[in-house]
């Protein structure tokens, strides 16, 4: 369990960062380290040049946008660690559904080091917080030899542990949109431990007046292989699982058959559309 | 007087150092420059025959010392290049085999070692181990208990239906009493293979020094004295001239019993060969593919029974995984055939297992070592008859114990340590009371019913076992109380995190009359003591807990005999308090223990202050040599203990489990544990082994197994993939009562602790799924685990689908 020789490369800018991408098609950019460096010693990723974005200065902020930018929201460095984003009272303030999420990622000590851009650009379908990404139709702004650019989530991922950046691009900062006044989140997965990829995961997000006219999404992690939404507007409270089924493929593994996530996915469905309305309920109360 | 330190809550002298980050592990150790590292090369396939390994590759590659594979293994001696030894020998074991250090011709199981390559680093080794390259012819690999069965392939083309041993042992004829019987049941179980997971993996550290002309040792192992003999055999060496020393073990869970590994030989052949320090550090990965797994079965069981559920006879047919090889011999099936019995009398019981070659990872014992899967059975069996009659679990139980006017029991059958299965002591109706009350055992349904109105289901379980504990042959100890007062103790069994240096000081300190503090206890040094055993199956304490009493006693009558001449007293008028030898009432006259140390040795050069203080006594009879023909100089003591046959704990183990009608999660409500281990030494210490116990049992029944698949890939070898429970998947708190039936057979009343607490895993957790499942699933039945909420789901649907 030690890694194969790669050269490391400790970049001060993004652009230097950028120019060692580019001048080695197999490097990686190493922020958090949580998935690279397990990869790295197991052998299973073996990268010419280690590419270290930590000491690049600026890229650990968050920033509340106004809603003059892109309707509200917050920006997300590509150093700022999962426990800053969850520790954020901006974050939970604007998009309560990040810190909903990111209270499942892995340990309390994957998150002070692991960053949340990093696990976006991962791309693991098992991960929380594309999901998030995807459900919120946020986007990622990536830098490369040609300028910036920004990907949104519906581009982002596309295959196992895949994204459309391209491998000299570095990923600055990802932007969640802000929740809107009428709308409710809710986030439950199921894992086999505490802290564990889960075995499936959920994630809601309800837009507008209880009834037909209320926008029902719902994010999947851990049934396809890539994060997945499904659309279950106008559909009644009791077929929402079969209706979110007709639409994904679980898939078996040594933890869990298909039939039993499909299982989970009628369960949680039904369960994180309830908490989203009940969420938007007591942003509301004028409503009761 | 001060207060006796046994049975006290005593603090672990230990945690300090462990908690601190203090402890020395093998790794730890030879950390200079100059040490080289090893990496092994593995067999990526299950099955295959080895036509050609090619190490050009390596040779140039800067930074690797050498790289050997089987055919260089002859010139450091020919035994070098044989088989690794088969410890345990059986009678029954017909086809034992064992594998060579380096793969010759054949690998049977994906790790197998293949090559062993010694570089500056473990980089640059692992970066060797991948440039060699290796030309198989495949061969169709065997997998699980029934491929072995069916035989279609073969693991060893010279083992007939793969089958390495076929034990029977009968009393009384059970199929009979079954077919006479008034009711009969019968029943088929799985368990599958998990292992012993310790933090520390293997390791081995060499260092061959040309000066001393001796090879120094150290290893992480669960036998030093073992190591020892094996490596000084292979290595062709005079056992003097090999000493093993095994540090802190972080972590032994039986795994490190096994021995000699492929590495302990290897290590110090390349020290020897390249006359450099050689380490090799196992990694997680190696350790979940080429050290050993345990707990496969698969159960048949037949049994009769009368309208209380009294047992009138018992057939039970198992088939054991023991996997590539069996270098452990027979040891876990046996355990299991005879441990099922638990507290049980069966009045008439057939017991039959094979053994049976996969190309897996080998199987040697795993803390419980067969007991859980015996457990397993029978308590299964239990409540099967309990459902089939409608009777309370707990009374069918009660009916078939032992009671406590008839130990000495004997069951009629031959142990693990080849001597009759006889329970020294224990009250099972006693420890049921408390068990069920503990539990709550009779208020239990109402609990049901009220959860049941909110929409919850809930289930208890019950499962008692029996636990041989302190297997001979024999430990020993030596006791020295040197001139400053201290006490040093050795004794040679090995210490993987039980507390031995706190409770074995406690002994001491008692017998002895001096301060706990004053004690210290080596482990595991073949320099300090070169006979020795081992730390398995729960012996520790009672085998070097009992020779450290011995050998302190003999401490003691020297010190009082010596201290008696010099105070011109009587030796029955004596008392040692806190170190210091005095006058009973007459507290004025006295010396201190170091004092009498000096005047022990007739050679008083005065270099400390208590060889000064010494010139004021005398001692020794001018008429006769300094040391006298029936004396040593020195104050010491030095005794073993060998008991008769070992002695038998016992436990009973409760759990509430909610599980989840929807998603089948399973959620422990309350573990409750009643435990006999004789007098306890150490309370604080006992319940820490019961807790590190049940913990790891909560991981055997509800999260860990090996998944392997049909061609012998282990797909979950990492922490990812093998669920041990976190500290949020253990119970918050583990209700624990103690009863105290002592041991007849040793001189402290104590039995063996360590592995009580893992036993009844698997069969208390299925009897209370089972019972929570009840009501929604009625007849549903759990006869496989571990199971997983995949897995209960998968069960619900099968039987609901089945009775619909």
């Amino acid at each position: 369990m030690k890694p194969a020789p790669f050269a490391y490369r400790r970049p001060g800018t993004i652009a230097e960062a950028v120019e060692a991408l580019a001048g080695e098609p197999n490097a990686k950019v190493l922020a958090g380290g949580q998935s690279l460096v397990p990869l790295l010693s197991m052998r299973l990723a073996a990268p010419a040049t280690l590419v270290d974005i930590n000491g690049i200065p600026g890229l650990d902020t968050i920033t509340v946008l106004p809603e003059s930018e892109n309707g509200g929201g917050v920006r997300v460095g590509a150093l700022a660690r999962h426990a800053a984003v969850l520790a954020s009272d901006d974050v939970r303030r604007v998009q309560p559904l990040v810190p909903l999420a990111l209270s499942h990622v892995a340990h309390a000590t994957i998150r002070n080091r692991g960053t949340t851009v990093g696990s976006l650009v991962h791309a693991d379908a098992a991960a929380e917080m594309p999901v998030v990404l995807s459900l919120l139709g946020g986007s990622v702004e990536v830098e490369g030899p040609a300028g910036r650019r920004t990907i949104p989530a519906s581009e982002l991922y596309v295959g196992p542990l895949e994204s459309s950046l391209h491998h000299d691009e570095i990923a600055v900062s990802a932007f969640f949109p802000a929740l809107a006044p009428g709308a409710g989140v809710a986030f439950e997965e199921i894992a086999r431990r505490h802290g564990d990829y889960a075995l499936v995961g959920a994630a809601a997000l309800v837009d507008g007046a209880p009834g037909d006219g209320q926008s029902v999404k719902v994010g999947y992690l851990s049934v396809s292989d890539v994060p997945t939404v499904v659309d279950l507007s106008g559909v009644a409270d009791d077929e929402l699982g079969e209706a979110a089924l007709a639409q994904l493929d679980p898939a078996e593994d040594i933890h869990a058959s298909a039939a039993y996530r499909a299982q989970l996915v009628r369960v949680l469905t039904a369960r994180v559309v309830r908490s989203a309305r009940v969420f938007r309920q007591a942003q509301r109360p004028e409503e009761l | 007087m001060t207060t006796k330190l046994m049975g006290q809550k005593v603090q672990r002298v230990e945690d300090q150092r462990f908690l601190r980050g203090n402890g020395r592990y093998v790794d730890d150790v030879a950390v200079e420059g100059g040490t080289l590292h090893a990496a092994v090369l593995r067999s990526p396939h299950a099955h295959a025959r080895i036509l050609d390994i090619d190490v050009e590759a390596v040779l140039d590659l800067e930074g690797v010392h050498a790289v050997f594979t089987w055919d260089d293994l002859a010139s450091c001696t020919p035994q070098m290049a044989e088989p690794l030894p088969l410890l345990i020998p059986h009678p029954a074991l017909t086809h034992g085999r064992t594998q060579y250090a380096l793969a010759k011709d054949e690998v049977n199981y994906v790790g197998e070692a293949i090559a062993f390559v010694v570089a500056d680093d473990r980089y640059i080794a692992e970066d060797a181990v991948g440039r060699i390259r290796v030309d198989y012819e495949f061969l169709p690999p065997v997998v699980g208990i029934d491929a072995a069965r069916a035989a279609t392939s073969l693991v060893h083309d010279d083992v007939p239906g793969n089958i390495g041993a076929r034990l029977e042992q009968n009393v009384g004829d059970a199929p009979a009493a079954i077919a006479q019987a008034p009711h009969r049941l019968e029943l088929d179980l799985t368990v599958e293979r998990s292992a012993c997971m310790p933090m520390e993996g293997r390791g081995t550290v060499a260092r061959w020094d040309p000066d001393l002309n001796r090879l120094q040792l150290w290893t992480s192992t669960q036998s030093s004295t073992g190591v020892r003999a094996a490596v000084a055999v292979k290595m062709g060496l005079d056992l003097g001239q090999v000493d093993v020393i095994t540090p802190d073990v972080g972590g032994g869970f039986g795994v490190k019993i096994n021995h000699p590994w492929p590495e302990e030989l290897l290590v110090p052949m390349a020290a020897k060969a390249l006359g450099r320090t050689v380490k090799f550090t196992e990694d997680r990965r190696e350790h979940f593919i080429s050290s050993a797994h345990e707990r496969g079965q698969v159960q048949h069981i037949e049994v009769g029974f009368d309208d209380d559920g009294r047992l009138l006879g018992l057939d039970v047919e198992f088939w054991h995984d023991h996997g590539a090889y069996t270098p452990y011999g027979l040891i876990v099936p046996i355990i299991t055939s005879t441990q099922l019995l638990g507290p049980y009398k069966p009045q008439n019981y057939k017991v039959v297992f094979e053994s049976l070659y996969t190309n897996t990872v080998i199987v040697t014992p795993y803390r419980g070592a067969g007991r859980p899967q015996g457990c397993y059975a029978m308590e299964r069996t239990m409540d099967a008859i309990a459902a089939y009659l409608g009777k309370d679990r707990a009374e069918v139980r009660a009916v078939n114990f032992i009671q406590p006017d008839e130990f000495p029991y004997d069951q009629g059958l031959i142990f693990q340590d080849g001597r009759e299965l006889e329970y020294d002591s224990g009250d099972y109706p006693a420890m049921l009371e408390k068990t069920k009350a503990l539990v709550g055992w009779d208020e239990f349904p109402a609990f049901k019913a009220e959860m049941a109105a909110q929409g919850r289901q809930v289930g208890i379980g019950l499962a008692c076992y029996v636990e041989g504990t302190g297997v001979g042959p024999y430990e020993g100890a030596h006791v020295h109380i040197e001139t400053s007062g201290k006490v040093k103790v050795a004794t040679g069994l090995t210490t993987q995190g039980q507390g031995h240096a706190t409770v074995f000081a406690q002994l001491v300190a008692d017998e002895l009359g001096v301060k706990f503090e004053d004690v210290e206890v080596v482990t595991g040094d073949t320099r300090r003591m070169p006979y020795a055993v081992g730390t398995f199956a729960s012996r520790a304490a009672v085998m070097s807990g009992s020779a450290i009493h011995l050998a302190a006693k003999r401490a003691k009558e020297k010190a009082l005999k010596i201290a008696a001449e010099a105070l011109e007293a009587d030796e029955k008028d004596l008392q040692i308090v806190d170190g210091v030898v005095s006058v009973k009432g007459s507290p004025g006259t006295s010396i201190d223990l170091g004092t009498v140390s000096v005047l022990s040795n007739p050679l008083r050069y005065a270099f400390d202050e208590a060889s000064k203080a010494a010139t004021q006594f005398s001692v020794g009879d001018p008429g006769k040599p300094p040391v006298p023909e029936d004396d040593e100089p020195g104050l010491e003591g030095k005794d073993f203990y060998s008991p008769e046959r070992a002695t038998f704990a016992s436990g009973m183990h409760a759990v509430i489990v909610e599980t989840d009608p929807e998603t089948a999660e399973i959620t422990i409500l309350k573990y409750a544990v009643v435990h006999d281990c004789g007098h306890l030494i150490n309370p604080m210490i006992v319940e820490g082994q019961i807790h590190g116990g049940v913990a790891q049992g909560v991981g055997g029944a509800l999260y860990e197994r090996m998944a392997y698949d049909e061609s012998g890939q282990l797909l979950n070898a990492s922490f990812m993939d093998f669920l041990m429970p976190y500290v949020t998947e253990v119970p918050d708190g583990i209700d624990i009562d103690h009863l105290e039936t002592p041991s007849p057979l040793n001189p402290l009343g104590i039995k063996g602790a360590g592995e009580a607490g893992v036993i009844p895993s698997a069969a208390v957790f299925a009897a209370a799924i089972e019972d929570a499942e009840g009501t929604l699933h009625p007849g549903m039945g759990i006869t496989a685990m571990p199971i997983s909420p995949s897995e209960l789901y998968a069960l619900r649907q099968s039987h609901d689908g089945k009775n619909s």
